[in-house]
């Protein structure tokens, strides 16, 4: 066997490669930059408004004098994300076993997916103008802003994500738990209640929480629907604060002291939602061993 | 003998099926998914149709065709021309692709192809926080921090490059370059997700074959794994069009406001969802003003309706032409 060298790389064609890659690392680490600077700012101006009192008073709409605490806005937030989630699960992991369990490749099914698809790419704020259409401005239920109100918004955001991703997990179901079922003599509801869903539970979370995560971020469907209040209040009937419109709320105020609310509420709130998260992710890489 | 089996056999599965009332929670079960699963599809039907309904008087006073290309939104005339909003939504959409497609794409390359191995968990993870973060908040921290520590950069560079149509001219502390800056700082995680999953799913034998003729490793980039995942990386980037264009606290804090079109991307401008969310507290006693709000929804609704069809068709190719590529999950960027 002849030897034979390896040619070098011509410097060019090296050159080129070298610029080439120290250009896609700069453009990662910008990436990274705005991440940075968001919590940076979060944490410098959001700690110093978080006391105790803020996290039990109600704010107090004041221009002035004391602007209060978030107490209302985290009840509302905890209240109307809760309900929606009441309302989107049920109806999302039941669209998501029909289409698994019975609809598989039908026409139906595809055009079921094909909405689920839709919905996920409404934007939020136009969920928010059809709740205000047709339950806010038409009284629904005798009441005009109502915290049940913005749940519904909510859940119509998180009803794909919960679809989309329980189909996924359910997909994931091994067919031999379903025909060890059957082999059983156990009849479909109870194989699609007792032995599916059951597997499919820890994945099915984690979807959840994802989407919960999502909806308690949003503030314009919110703004419509369950308005922005000071008052705290556990009746969904009545008009309910949330952190997020409470935040955008208080940028438009050319007034320090309101600003820095927005801030410690602003860092309550990604707090929060980085704890579903992280939630979401533990309980994901928990059911993967299943 | 043979006919006592059958027999046998017949009764054997009419106990094994049950009587019919112990088949009924079966269907129940059935009936009632496949009921909730039309319920959907009628539910996103209604929704079409009442905004439709509701945003019919503006049009019947307007006319279609005037509302979608007359330049004028004064409310306080009852003009109603909603080209400013629409022209506004486009810009920045535009900037933030412009922006934000080149640094999730490289972000997924570096992931994938050139990152040692240890640190490609954790920056994908902080590159998918970023999605964890809300709309209202990157309104905040873009309302107090990028509008005031860029408008001294945006001011040299709108007068050094001046030359360049659309960007010399007075500048403005809120404007279409902010939002779309946050734009597209937005769409990044999605992008970048989508962009990330298709490129593991190059053919490790491309990449190995461009490797063995001795192309570099930005040679082997550039002709196995981009042309590869082209098409996918078009759909991530029109479902972050799909976002960016349906955008709207975050857009509302920082883009000024004004129902105008800007002389260049450094001014003020408006976009449909910021309209709807600023203007709908005063249009609430205006049946006119809320219509035509409602129809910037209807008008939001239809563009996020063709953007998403768009990338779905092209998602489609690159899963036709990968076969292993994944549906891009619901997941955290979903």
């Amino acid at each position: 066997m002849s030897s034979f060298s390896i040619e070098s790389v011509n410097p060019r064609r090296r050159r080129t490669d070298k610029v080439a890659r120290g250009v896609v690392l700069a453009l990662t680490l910008i990436a990274i930059v705005p991440l940075v600077l968001v919590v940076y700012y979060l944490l410098k101006q959001g700690l110093g408004a978080i006391s105790w009192s803020f996290f039990t008073t109600d704010p107090t709409g004041s221009f002035l004098g004391d602007p209060g605490g978030v107490k209302s806005a985290i009840i509302g937030t905890v209240m109307m994300v809760g309900l929606a989630t009441i309302f989107a699960v049920p109806i999302g992991v039941g669209v998501a076993i029909w289409l698994v369990e019975f609809g598989r490749e039908s026409k139906l099914a595809h055009a079921v997916r094909y909405f689920i698809d839709v919905m996920t790419g409404v934007p939020s704020i136009v969920f928010g103008l059809f709740v205000y259409i047709t339950l806010v401005t038409s009284g629904f239920g005798g009441t005009s802003f109502a915290g049940w109100k913005g749940s519904v918004a909510l859940a119509l955001l998180m009803l794909p994500v919960v679809t989309r991703s329980a189909e996924v997990v359910l997909l994931l179901v091994p067919n031999t738990l379903r025909e060890a079922s059957y082999a059983l003599g156990a009849p479909r509801w109870r194989t699609v209640l007792r032995v599916v869903l059951p597997a499919a539970l820890p994945g099915m979370i984690t979807g959840i929480l994802l989407a919960v995560a999502r909806a308690a971020g949003e503030t314009a469907p919110l703004l419509f629907t369950a308005a922005v209040v000071n008052d705290s209040t556990f009746n969904l009937d009545e008009r309910m604060n949330s952190l997020p419109a409470l935040i955008f709320q208080n940028v438009g105020q050319a007034q320090d002291r309101l600003v820095q609310i927005a801030w410690g509420a602003a860092l309550t709130l990604v707090a929060m939602i980085l704890i579903l998260t992280l939630l979401a992710r533990l309980i994901q890489r928990r059911s993967r061993l299943s | 003998m043979g006919a006592g089996t059958i027999q046998a056999a017949g009764d054997r599965r009419r106990e094994l099926e049950g009587s019919p009332a112990a088949r009924l929670p079966d269907r129940l079960l059935r009936w009632g998914l496949t009921a909730l699963s039309v319920g959907v599809i009628v539910l996103i039907a209604f929704f079409f149709i009442r905004l439709i309904v509701e945003s019919e008087p503006v049009f019947s006073e307007e006319g279609i065709f005037n509302y979608l290309f007359s330049a004028d939104w004064v409310p306080s005339r009852q003009l109603y021309g909603a080209v400013p909003l629409i022209v506004g939504t486009l810009i920045t959409s535009a900037i933030a692709l412009l922006i934000g497609v080149p640094v999730a794409v490289a972000t997924a390359l570096y992931v994938t192809e050139l990152a040692p191995k240890r640190i490609r968990q954790p920056l994908t993870v902080l590159v998918e926080l970023l999605a964890a973060v809300p709309s209202v908040v990157y309104g905040l921290w873009g309302f107090f921090f990028l509008i005031p520590k860029l408008l001294p950069a945006e001011r040299w560079f709108a007068d050094t490059f001046s030359f360049i149509p659309f960007i010399g001219g007075s500048v403005t502390g809120p404007n279409y370059f902010i939002a779309g800056l946050i734009l597209a700082i937005m769409i990044l995680p999605i992008v970048s997700a989508i962009s990330r999953e298709v490129m593991s799913t190059v053919p490790r034998e491309h990449k190995e074959a461009a490797l063995a003729l001795g192309a570099t490793r930005w040679e082997m980039i550039r002709m196995a794994v981009i042309p590869y995942s082209r098409a996918g990386i078009a759909g991530g980037a029109m479902l972050g069009l799909g976002r960016a264009i349906g955008e709207t606290i975050a857009v509302t804090l920082v883009i000024g406001n004004a129902p105008s079109i800007g002389d260049s991307i450094f001014q003020q401008g408006y976009t449909l969802a910021a309209v709807i969310a600023n203007e709908f507290g005063e249009a609430a006693s205006d049946p006119l003003h809320r219509a035509a709000l409602i129809a910037a929804g209807l008008v939001l609704f239809v563009l996020t309706l063709l953007v998403n069809g768009l990338a779905r068709t092209f998602v489609v190719r690159a899963e036709r032409g990968t076969r292993a590529a994944k549906k891009p999950a619901a997941g955290m960027a979903g």
